[in-house]
């Protein structure tokens, strides 16, 4: 990316159906976070600031996922308006888990929770930006990894791609010492077929890994879920499992219909 | 602008709050008619898709309910589902629990005072433009959040949807030595937690104080945060399991949240002002003295002073921190192993924001048949309201930007967390 270099880059952070927790991410680099701020104009952040600098902006940062009427048009705009987009986590990259009512009957949904659904205008799915404008770089996770948003920022401010490993969680669990919990106690972990970004916290933490940064570049989901089953997992637990917070990614969306067909 | 005709002023998307909101007021003959704390936050129906979940997948999911108070989700969780299923932890791990809720506190109070609440005391558009001038300030205030963010970190695995805490306990526990680490830290954050009760409580407050129902958990021995029955200062003293007998929740159209009332009163505070003003007597030494020498004494029912409550309950926060790590020693074993049976169980915890209740129905096999969640920001939806009421009337002669400033100012002393409330903030200003 070539900017000015007279001016500051110009920041902004976008919010649609979402926890907060990716954008939280910036303002939780407490030792970074000035430094970032003068590195970059921060043009329009709602969740931190009042000021409201017009676009068109260098970056876009854009956290949640598309579920209403409103969003979908709105995506239009903010893409518009950023020369780069970067769509930031789970929901914005994948659907999120609000992405679940995609299997259901979502009026069902609304009619479940709100007394009067006719005041609720809701789509009937949970979709990632890429579904809408074209998409320049995506960041995983649920939540991003401030590391990995420091090197995306770091990259696009030198112009260079951002290093951001496509391989699987597995890799990071062995870097970080873990003992493998699946083969050493048999507890089911998606580690395999996860893209790395997290740390391997999951396994080091005595647990599985549940997929939150998606499938990885190339996962082998149907050797997974086959050893899922030796390890004594129902088709049912399986299907579950894929489906969280990544649910509606290609990869995790096909592995739990064919658990749930079988 | 003509004092008969009628003015909308609107705010369309309020800023420094977490989520998507905006505000609507409706000044006709120079009179407020209308006030409208819009919600428009797309709804992303937790409740919903909860249902066939296994109980043990309940607290990884509604973390996801927000980035700010993930902890607060999984604690209100853990304890519904445990009341459920007939288990009592560990005392060991009741108070990592508490340590960990201690960490979140600490980082969502400091986000709150510094970056979303002070700069409308001093008058700046966020804490960036005021680190222009108070460099110093906001480098501690990062220190002190970063403290509380470390403390979620070991305890949690992360600081955001923390992946540690399970059902019957922790996936694991940290050592007694990972733990001590944390100690200078949290000293450190002692020292910038009492500087900042210094700092807040010598801004400028509106003269402004209402009749308030505060509404916090209370217990015998300590502050609350994980137990305790649910009370206010006008005689409510229930368990959270008759929560649902006392208060209701109404839809309006203007709101994806829905509003909280307590049946036959009406509107109440949740939050670290009603906490502080009903549990004033349980705060630890060093909160209770910076209370002092900051003039602060409960009752208190000016709502732009909540923001010397959460100063004050930062100093609570670390030197509860503090004791904890200095007593803690890790649990013979870091979970139960929890065996699924048909029930219903409840629990409220507090939130950094206020009472979270949460319901779950489970099945004989360990699936959720039913979740009802109520978050902080939903019960004072219709108090911020009732607050708007109250201030804007003596506002209305003021130029436009000012009255907008004070209003969102007003909306902002509940720290409101929209993405939890829809599962919020605009203002418009309505004048004819």
């Amino acid at each position: 990316m070539n900017f000015n270099a007279r001016r500051k880059p110009k920041l902004a952070v976008f919010k649609f159906a979402s926890c907060d927790g990716c954008q939280l991410t910036l303002l939780d680099a407490e030792d970074e976070l000035l430094a970032v701020a003068e590195a970059v104009e921060i043009a329009y952040f709602p969740e931190a600031s009042r000021a409201v600098i017009k676009g068109p902006y260098d970056i876009g940062l854009v956290e949640g996922s598309i579920t209403t009427h409103h969003d979908a048009e709105r995506i239009q705009q903010v893409r518009r308006q950023c020369r780069t987009l970067v769509t930031i986590g789970a929901c914005a990259t994948a659907g999120g888990i609000q992405a679940l009512r995609n299997w259901q009957d979502s009026a069902e949904f609304v009619r479940h929770i709100y007394p009067s659904p006719d005041f609720i205008h809701t789509l009937k799915m949970s979709t990632p930006i890429a579904e809408h404008v074209p998409v320049d770089f995506e960041l995983r996770g649920c939540p991003i990894s401030k590391s990995q948003l420091l090197e995306l920022i770091s990259a696009l401010l030198a112009g260079r791609k951002p290093n951001i490993p496509t391989y699987s969680v597995c890799l990071e669990c062995k870097r970080r010492l873990n003992v493998c919990v699946a083969v050493a106690q048999g507890i089911p972990c998606l580690g395999p077929v996860t893209q790395a970004g997290c740390g391997a916290i999951c396994p080091a933490y005595g647990r599985g890994c549940y997929g939150c940064f998606g499938p990885m570049e190339t996962p082998n989901t149907e050797s997974l879920r086959a050893q899922l089953h030796v390890l004594g997992q129902t088709s049912q637990e399986i299907s579950r499992a894929f489906r969280s917070f990544n649910a509606w990614t290609w990869h995790f969306r096909h592995a739990s219909d064919e658990e749930e067909r079988a | 602008m003509s004092r008969t005709g009628t003015r909308t002023i609107k705010v369309d998307y309020l800023a420094r709050v977490e989520g998507e909101g905006s505000l609507y007021l409706k000044i006709q003959g120079g009179r407020l008619r209308d006030v409208q704390l819009k919600i428009f936050e797309p709804p992303r129906m937790f409740e919903a898709f909860l249902r066939g979940r296994h109980f043990s997948e309940v607290p990884d999911i509604v973390a996801r309910i927000c980035g700010i108070c993930p902890v607060a989700y999984q604690m209100s969780a853990v304890h519904a589902i445990e009341g459920a299923l007939g288990i009592a932890v560990d005392p060991a791990v009741r108070l990592l629990r508490r340590l960990l809720y201690c960490g979140e506190w600490i980082e969502s109070h400091a986000l709150h005072v510094f970056f979303l609440h002070a700069p409308d005391f001093l008058g700046y558009q966020d804490a960036l433009e005021m680190a222009r001038d108070h460099r110093a300030v906001v480098e501690r205030a990062l220190a002190l959040k970063k403290a509380g963010n470390q403390l979620v970190a070991l305890l949690g695995g992360r600081e955001i949807h923390p992946v540690a805490v399970a059902v019957g306990g922790f996936y694991k526990t940290p050592s007694r030595k990972e733990v001590r680490a944390l100690r200078p830290a949290l000293e450190q954050a002692l020292e910038v937690a009492l500087e900042t009760v210094r700092f807040v409580s010598g801004f400028d407050f509106p003269p402004f104080e209402q009749d308030y129902e505060f509404v916090a958990l209370s217990h015998p021995q300590e502050y609350p945060m994980n137990e305790g029955r649910i009370v206010s200062n006008r005689g409510l003293d229930v368990d959270a399991a008759e929560y649902e007998d006392h208060f209701a929740e109404h839809q309006v159209r203007h709101s994806h949240a829905l509003h909280s009332v307590i049946r036959v009163r009406g509107s109440y505070m949740v939050g670290p002002l009603a906490r502080i003003n009903l549990n004033f007597d349980r705060l630890t030494p060093a909160a209770r003295q910076a209370a002092a020498e900051a003039g602060f004494a409960p009752p208190c029912r000016n709502p732009f002073r909540s923001i010397v409550a959460r100063a004050l309950e930062l100093v609570f926060a670390c030197e509860e921190g503090l004791r904890l790590i200095e007593s803690y020693e890790p649990p013979a074993r870091p979970r139960l192993e929890v065996e699924p049976r048909a029930a219903t169980g409840q629990a409220a915890t507090e939130a950094p924001r206020g009472l979270l209740y949460h319901r779950y129905q489970i099945g004989a096999d360990g699936l959720i048949r039913l979740a009802k969640i109520v978050p902080p920001t939903s019960q004072n939806q219709k108090r911020i309201e009732d607050d708007l009421w109250g201030l804007v009337p003596a506002l209305l002669d003021r130029p436009e930007p000012e009255i907008l400033w004070k209003c969102e100012q007003a909306v902002r002393n509940y720290d409101p967390c929209i993405s939890c409330a829809t599962h919020f903030l605009r203002l418009t200003v309505d004048r004819e």
